[in-house]
């Protein structure tokens, strides 16, 4: 008879509100067995991080209060004292957080903040606690680890830093590691291979793994069993395989509906929009939109933009980042064209200088007929009209001291566009344009979801009767459940209004729904562009296939193998003053699907 | 590390340099004269004519400028209008007493400051933080001649613990000690009550990080957290507000040194602004700005010990 | 004419109404985070009436001598005493408060406007403009601002308009510093960068985006300015740069109370004291808020 590793039973965390105890995760019992990896999912305010805490019993810091029982191996947590209990946390439980960025101290060297676990926990000196280390950074693939140990974290990539805390959480050989969204602030490709990392060790050092995370497709890759909990409450617990076949849940649904199928949408042309909830979770797929592509409103051709780097004793330039290098891209009115990549390919760079709002140092852009790169201040101002921009931080894109229907109406009142009466009206009509009411136009953004503020956004964007919309990450912020709706509302609008997006995204599942072709980047360049299920089905370069390979998939049965453990890093586009950037072509696979040389 | 030095090092040239320009039009454009403000309104014509030879006002101003800088960089910072004697002389008198008043409140103010605000900021809320935050709001209320008047009201004149006026030089080192106590505690307290709340509210932004979470999650007991993982980021700031506060602390010395009668650089400037001494003035400024200068250039490289990210480049 | 067929709820008018309510909800809600600002903003008012109100409470002519009642202790005629020209100390200390409240509003009043369209600036254009200027705010930051309002007032001589530039010129390098930081935070913002793509101007999206979301910022800090503004105001009068004697101010009452400071250790104490709690209830005021509008400090527990 053996007994699990780590069992929750009862679980219920508050917190203290204003004087009240708000319960944050409610009656929440499950159970981790030796060597299985359990996923814990949930949508943000699920408590699926709450629940972690408290295990560690972490919470209290924040006048949090625990109740029900955690017992590890035998032990009950909850009736430990605190030293007893920091006998536990990293040694017999190690933890990953999901900010490599901020999890690690600034000003200590990394080789230091690994081995203070093993000199804490295991009683070693320093030389002794230096050679560990050294191993362990073996182990999680951390290269050159003699002269790494000795730096600090500024110095460390994302995904190295994220090295560096599974070797800080695994030092001690837990008995039970806990990784709190470890893999969602890095890109996809670095995702796959922490992924990777921990099923390799977790398979070598026999740890049980609780693994938090909001992304089905990483469920499906890594865990055998999989808890789901919305709004505090577990809703749904069973085997991975038999989640994934017959989710019993609505919201297990919902969050199925809104992974991925790479591929799944068959060799068609036109965006499909997400199902849509209804009373037994998604609604049946529904059918693409017709495809409605008029002539072509946007050409660029060419497009640099680069920046200096500064530095030395005279604040000289010492470099240039290639931010965007003769890129060429073209979309038509009511069409949808996605540029896919990874941090710092250039992506948002590209947007923002097709908009003028980062000035190109090349290239040339036609909008409606009009040399943009020629158009003088005045005239960019009217161009600006027909082409809006929709951004990632539902937070940070609405002033917070305006209410929603002035923010709406100014840029009505600034372009003149007609009298304040009108403008009233107007401002109603887009609101109820984006499924929201007059009656909102009188409130604050502080008061809106982080869905209805990307709306309000939205509709401000509308209100000049754009042709273009380029859409900035514009849904990776927002839940499944709520991006979803979001990307509904945006294909409805492109096809009311005959919208042309240029869809900058790194996110292959919103891609795949949303476009109708995609360009793909990689520092600076675009190395392939194509028709959408082209580029997903066929990728013919290189980097295309690493990025749509490294895409987690939602299906437990067809778990890759992946290429064994690579510790690739992404490359940076800074290069020196005199580099030129070699001339290189893009050839014809078929009439409309292109790929650069390698 | 040499190019970040040698950066900072013609950051600190530039502002001397700017600031000296600033100092001589200050003396030079501001509306008076000083040759009336000197001799009166009853002078003639015959005697301000060579009291303006004297002072060298009779040249075009860009030929005093250019004077004036060469002047101050071969130490001839002229000769005061009163004694009659180098200025540099006479500062160089009175610098040390002022110096050891400053260090030793400076030393005072970390000492109490820093132990404080830390402690303040871990138990937030609780009692000692408030304790701490009314006690440092108080400090920093005072204007430094109250403290320094009620000071010596105190423990001067009613317990006559310490003496009224102090000399600042000369004596045994435990008369100095006593000479320096009060003024020091004065100032010191001053400082600490500043660096206290900076030192708090740098602690509490630190003690919300990320990292912290992490150290927790490594197992680490709270005394280690605090000392070893948040004390060291908080100090960032606290260094960089501590080297903005000189100015407060210098202004305050003076006051100090006028309170309790102890000479330095306070009583030289006050005493030359009463005798309209303007060659000294001009001298003080230049010796209050090489402090300046000086002092953030050691904060600049400070800030570069503690924080790694500063790039020596 | 037709009549406007969509409610007229939604007009600039009601946009500024709700704005403005908005702004005043925030702010209550930024006392009560804090209950001492209310202590601070309440014996700050009752300091301001009864400045205000001198002429008609004070008990005496400030100015008025009486050589029979010098240097008299605490009595139920002079309840504070009287100084060594037998003037009245509680009437010269109401009186002075108008001097100390004048120069301190004046000087932190305007160093605010200028240091914060400066600070703006150089946060907003960013680049060689802001390094430019705040280059140049930071060499008159370096240097002491005592040594610099007393340069200043003793070139200038010692009057209310002269304190009021002397002091204000010390105070706009750190309201420029002040509002930098938080316009720097503000401009990176999305909501900025959706203003250009919409065509906004730089006027526009400074006074109109940038300032009403630095202002309270930069007016938290002005409280505690105005708290420096009166020390700083204080000590020059006691170093003797105050405005003329026989005008009554703190630090000149202080000054003369001094002078007698083995006898009548009151002349300088009650002056001393109305300084304090005019200095301390504005820091209790600007520190209580600040809490509440410091974003680095917000969404805690």
């Amino acid at each position: 008879m053996t007994h699990p590793i780590l069992s929750v039973d009862n679980l219920t965390t508050s917190f203290r509100v204003d004087g009240d105890w708000v319960p944050v995760v409610r009656d929440v019992s499950f159970t981790v067995d030796r060597g299985e990896t359990v996923a814990i999912v949930g949508e943000s305010g699920s408590g699926k991080s709450v629940t972690a805490l408290s295990i560690m019993r972490l919470v209290q810091q924040s006048h949090g209060r625990i109740e029900g029982a955690i017992t590890l191996d035998g032990v009950d947590l909850l009736g430990l004292d605190e030293a007893a209990m920091r006998d536990v946390r990293g040694g017999d439980i190690g933890m990953i957080f999901q900010e490599p960025m901020t999890s690690l101290n600034p000003v200590l060297k990394i080789g230091f903040q690994v081995g203070e676990v093993l000199r804490r926990h295991r009683g070693m000196g320093a030389a002794e606690a230096d050679r560990e280390v050294l191993r362990l950074f073996d182990l999680v693939r951390i290269p050159d680890a003699r002269r790494r140990i000795d730096e600090y974290p500024h110095s460390f990539s994302g995904g190295m830093r994220q090295r560096a805390m599974i070797a800080m959480a695994l030092a001690c050989q837990p008995k039970l590691l806990i990784a709190d969204e470890p893999t969602t602030a890095l890109d996809v490709t670095i995702q796959a291979q922490i992924l990777e990392l921990i099923r390799e060790l977790q398979k070598d050092i026999g740890m049980a793994v609780m693994f938090i995370t909001h992304d089905m497709g990483v469920v499906a890759e890594i865990s055998d069993r999989v808890v789901v909990m919305l709004r505090g409450d577990k809703v749904e617990e069973a085997p991975v395989r038999e989640l994934f076949a017959a989710p019993k849940h609505n919201y297990t649904r919902m969050l199925l509906g809104a992974v991925p199928k790479l591929g799944g949408l068959g060799d068609t042309q036109t965006p499909r929009r997400f199902p849509t909830l209804d009373s037994n979770g998604t609604g049946p797929e529904p059918d693409n939109e017709a495809d409605h592509r008029g002539k072509t409103i946007l050409e660029v051709r060419n497009l640099t933009t680069r920046f200096a780097v500064r530095g030395g004793l005279l604040n000289r330039p010492v470099g240039n980042v290639h931010a965007v290098e003769n890129v060429s891209l073209s979309l038509a009115a009511g069409e949808t064209l996605a540029l896919v990549g990874e941090s710092g390919c250039g992506k948002s760079t590209t947007g923002r200088s097709i908009l003028r709002l980062i000035e190109p140092v090349a290239g040339e852009i036609r909008f409606e007929g009009q040399d943009l790169m020629a158009a003088s201040h005045a005239e960019l101002r009217q161009a600006r009209r027909r082409m809006q921009m929709i951004f990632q931080d539902p937070y940070g894109s609405l002033n917070p001291r305006k209410a929603v229907g002035a923010a709406i109406a100014e840029p009505m009142h600034v372009h003149g566009l007609m009298d304040s009466a009108r403008i009233g009206e107007r401002v109603t009509e887009l609101l109820r344009l984006v499924g929201l009411d007059e009656e909102h136009a009188l409130r604050f953004p502080h008061e809106f979801s982080g869905g209805q503020r990307q709306r309000i956004c939205i509709a401000r964007s509308l209100a000049l009767n754009p042709s273009l919309i380029v859409a900035d990450e514009s849904v990776s912020a927002l839940d499944a459940s709520i991006k979803a709706q979001v990307v509904n509302l945006m294909l409805d609008l492109q096809r009311e209004l005959d919208l042309a997006y240029l869809f900058i995204s790194h996110d292959i599942a919103v891609v795949e729904r949303v476009s109708h072709r995609i360009a793909v980047m990689l520092l600076g360049e675009i190395v392939e562009t194509g028709p959408r299920d082209k580029i997903l089905c066929a990728p013919q370069h290189p980097y295309t296939r690493k990025l749509i390979d490294a895409v987690p998939i939602p299906n437990p049965e067809t778990r890759r193998e992946r290429g064994g453990l690579i510790t690739d890093e992404l490359m940076s586009p800074v290069r020196a003053l005199d580099w030129t950037h070699p001339a290189t072509r893009m050839h014809a696979v078929s009439e409309d699907h292109f790929v650069r040389e390698f | 590390m040499t190019a970040f030095i040698l950066k900072r090092l013609g950051f600190a040239a530039i502002t001397l340099f700017a600031v000296l320009t600033i100092v001589f039009f200050i003396v030079r454009v501001l509306p008076g004269d000083p040759a009336l403000a000197i001799l009166g309104d009853q002078a003639s014509q015959a005697a301000l004519e060579a009291l303006r030879v004297r002072l060298g006002l009779d040249v075009p101003l860009y030929q005093q400028y250019v004077e004036f800088l060469g002047g101050v960089l071969v130490g001839d910072w002229g000769i005061s209008m009163v004694s009659g004697r180098p200025v540099i002389e006479e500062i160089i008198k009175v610098l040390p007493a002022t110096l050891e008043l400053t260090i030793a409140s400076l030393i005072l103010g970390v000492v109490v400051g820093i132990p404080i605000g830390v402690w303040s900021a871990v138990r937030r809320n609780k009692l000692p933080d408030y304790l701490a935050r009314i006690g440092s709001l108080l400090g920093l209320s005072f204007p430094a001649f109250v403290s320094a008047v009620l000071l010596l009201l105190f423990f001067s004149i009613q317990l006559r613990w310490f003496p009224v006026i102090s000399s600042g030089q000369g004596g045994s080192l435990a008369d100095r000690l006593r000479d320096l106590a009060l003024p020091a505690i004065n100032l010191g307290l001053i400082m600490a009550a500043y660096i206290t709340r900076v030192t708090r509210s740098a602690m509490l932004e630190v003690l919300n990080q990320d990292y912290v979470r992490t150290a927790h999650a490594k197992g680490l007991a709270f005394a280690i957290i605090v000392w070893r993982h948040c004390l060291r980021n908080a100090l960032i700031p606290v260094v960089t507000v501590v080297g903005l506060y000189l100015g407060i602390l210098i202004g305050n010395s003076v006051l100090t040194e006028i309170v309790f009668n102890r000479p330095g650089l306070g009583k030289l400037i006050v005493g030359a602004l009463n005798q309209r001494d303007y060659t000294m003035l001009q001298g003080m400024m230049v010796i209050y700005t090489l402090i300046v200068v000086m002092v953030n250039l050691v904060t600049d490289l400070t800030y570069g010990l503690i924080d790694p990210r500063i790039k020596y480049s | 004419m037709t009549s406007p067929s969509h409610s007229p709820r939604l007009s600039r008018s009601a946009y500024l109404r709700i704005a403005l309510a908005s702004l005043a909800a925030g702010l209550f809600k930024a006392f009560n985070a804090n209950k001492t600002s209310w202590i601070g903003l309440a014996v700050f008012v009752i300091v301001a009436l009864l400045a205000l109100l001198a002429p008609v409470i004070a008990p005496y002519d400030p100015l008025d001598q009486n050589i029979l009642n010098r240097l008299k202790a605490p009595s139920a005629a002079h309840w504070l005493g009287t100084d060594y020209y037998g003037r009245d100390t509680l009437s010269r200390i109401l009186w002075g408060a108008r001097i100390s409240l004048t120069i301190g509003l004046m000087a932190i009043g305007s160093a605010m406007v200028i240091g914060t369209l400066i600070g703006m600036i150089a946060g907003y254009f960013g680049g060689r403009t802001d390094l430019l200027i705040m280059q140049v705010m930071d060499v008159l930051l370096a240097f002491p601002s005592l040594i610099l309002g007393l340069i200043v007032v003793a070139m200038l001589g010692p009057s209310v308009a002269n304190l009021v530039i002397a002091i204000a010129l010390t105070a706009i390098p750190p309201f420029s510093r002040i509002a930098r930081a938080p316009t720097i935070a503000v401009k990176n913002r999305e909501f900025i960068e959706a203003g250009h793509a919409l065509g906004y101007s730089h006027p526009r999206l400074m006074f109109g985006h940038i300032l009403p979301n630095i202002a309270p910022e930069v007016l938290v800090m002005g409280s505690l300015w105005l708290a420096t503004a009166i020390r700083v105001e204080a000590s020059l009068a006691f170093i003797g740069l105050g405005v003329n004697p026989p005008t009554a101010t703190w630090g000149g009452m202080i000054r003369e109370g001094f002078e007698n400071i083995l006898d009548s250790f009151w002349l300088a104490l009650f002056p001393s004291l109305a300084i304090l709690i005019v200095v301390f209830s504005l820091n209790l005021l600007g520190d209580g808020l600040r809490d509440a509008v410091d974003p680095r400090l917000k969404g805690e527990q």
